[in-house]
């Protein structure tokens, strides 16, 4: 932010956060401000530093899994998988078909989580209060299964390197097809109450716009990215853990402005249960876990390994040195990278659209400051 | 006309109300009265260390191979063990867990080879102090003590 304009009496810099609620954690952004208009940001992070990457060096390959659950924590599941497919690409393994339909079962109820709670507290802060406490009904479903699968609901820690730990329990897939009946039906009334509200659509159309060639700039990905119509999905890109086996589409709309990223987010809910229904139908039998030596011990080498997590392209390269514990493991987080483009989407608007612009890029500062 | 009766008789109330109404039936509360109505949580919930004994004759499972100690991510297990002369193996004489740090991972509870150390359903830690939180061998095998309240 340059100083020079301070010269300007009319100015005036105001510190949002870190305690204000609607910046969804720590995350401090200055504002500088005309009157309404935001004339620059800048974002003050780190409260949230655990030092993550730097405990993974002093962890075996294992022990680090549950550290990883701590990043993102509305969608720890992603997380997991993210490590697990990394490690195992170390180690030359694979997951067995059984591991992987229940691995993508996970994931896509954990995007629908996270999703529920991004739309549940972005429509709060726009003055919607109904929505979270629908969201949150739903999201409910979800994670009872997610802990009567692994016994916790939030950090689950649910995959293990090379499979996963626990088979699944009885009664599984008759409650994942009940919330994959359910659940459809519900995203109708969240869309009733908000798709076509004046209000809604008022607070969010033409709100911090980002162009596609602005979002490569950035290196913006997820729903930020295909809500400026760019159809870029690791899934389908690069699939991972057998979603090429599935039928889904990418859902992608022009304008890239908030409204947009609203309906992308919204489809992909759907999208999601589409991915569910089909591997739950064919789930495979057999083993949950592949190959894997009792101490883990990747041959020195390294390996990057990215899947699409509910915000976006989530990245692990990690190194090993040929010893139980790993050399290095750098996280892309997704919610680092497209908060960069804050201050792009905020600039010329107003002091209430910085709370919409937060909102809707769906950041967790436990993954920005890691 | 119609305006008229429909706002004599408060129709538009009503009809407001049934929606209220029908999302009154018990199925549909998700609020839970905590303390006196207890949470079911899953049977694979990962809750409060447990060291199991073994029912006939009391004595502890543990075999004392420290593999809890070394699976633990944040090294948080202390077992100590003295060999035995008669019988040439290890006896548990202390098992220390400090659930302060504990992430409830589970991996201690994996790693356990004769299913001696299990993290239970039981969720509620809270204690007056911080040395509480540290649970010793008796605390882990007959569950918390109640902590007196000092003023």
């Amino acid at each position: 932010m340059p100083d020079s304009t301070f010269l300007d009496s009319t100015e005036l810099v105001l510190n949002m956060g870190p305690q204000h609620p609607s910046t969804h954690g720590v995350l401090r952004v200055i504002l500088k401000l005309d009157g309404e208009k935001v004339m620059g940001t800048s974002c003050v992070i780190g409260y949230l530093h655990r030092g993550v990457e730097k405990i993974a060096e002093n962890r075996t390959w294992a022990q680090f899994n549950p550290y990883v659950d701590r990043m993102d924590y509305v969608a720890a599941v992603s997380n997991g998988l993210g490590y697990c497919l990394a490690v195992e690409k170390l180690l030359g393994v694979e997951a067995p078909p059984r591991a992987q339909a229940v691995r993508v079962i996970l994931t896509e109820l954990n995007r629908i989580a996270s999703h529920l709670v991004w739309l549940g507290t972005h429509a709060l802060d726009i003055g919607a209060i109904t929505p979270v406490f629908y969201c949150f009904r739903e999201r409910e479903e979800a994670l009872n299964i997610f802990e009567k699968y692994c016994g916790a609901r939030l950090t689950t820690h649910a995959f293990r390197i090379g499979g996963l730990l626990y088979e699944t329990y009885d009664g599984f897939e008759r409650e994942v097809k009940a919330f994959c009946k359910m659940f459809p039906p519900k995203v109708d009334e969240y869309e009733e109450l908000l798709t076509n509200n004046r209000i809604w659509a008022g607070r969010l159309k033409n709100v911090g716009v980002l162009t596609a060639d602005e979002c490569k700039e950035y290196g913006v990905t997820g729903p930020v990215l295909r809500a400026a119509g760019v159809k870029w999905d690791l899934r389908k890109a690069q699939p991972y853990s057998g979603y090429e086996k599935y039928d889904f589409e990418i859902p992608t709309r022009e304008n890239g402005d908030t409204y947009d990223r609203y309906i992308v987010r919204m489809r992909e809910m759907r999208q999601a249960v589409r991915i569910i229904e089909q591997a739950v139908e064919g789930m495979p039998e057999g083993p949950i876990m592949g190959k894997v030596p009792k101490v883990i011990k990747p041959p020195v080498g390294e390996a990057y390994v990215s899947i699409e997590a509910p915000k976006g392209e989530l990245g692990y390269y990690v190194v090993s040195d040929g010893s139980v514990q790993p050399y290095r493991v750098r996280v892309r987080p997704p919610s680092f990278v497209n908060l960069q483009a804050l201050d792009r989407m905020v600039r010329g608007g107003l002091v209430a659209d910085v709370v919409a612009v937060i909102g809707t890029l769906d950041i967790v500062l436990g993954e920005v400051d890691r | 006309m119609v305006k008229l009766l429909r706002k004599i008789f408060l129709v538009d109330l009503f009809t407001g109300l049934m929606v209220t109404f029908r999302n009154q039936r018990p199925k549909y509360i998700y609020t839970e009265q905590y303390p006196g109505e207890r949470p079911k949580v899953a049977e694979r919930y990962r809750g409060a260390p447990r060291l199991n004994i073994n029912p006939e004759n009391g004595e502890t499972l543990c075999i004392s191979c420290n593999l809890c100690a070394l699976a633990c991510p944040e090294g948080l297990i202390v077992v100590t063990s003295e060999r035995n002369e008669q019988t040439k193996r290890k006896d548990l004489t202390t098992f220390t867990y400090d659930t302060s740090r504990c992430m409830f991972c589970g991996l201690c509870e994996d790693a356990c080879p004769v299913d001696a150390l299990e993290l239970t359903q039981d969720f509620e830690l809270a204690t007056y102090t911080r040395e509480g939180q540290i649970w010793d061998r008796q605390m882990l095998e007959e569950g918390p003590r109640p902590t007196p309240y000092k003023c």
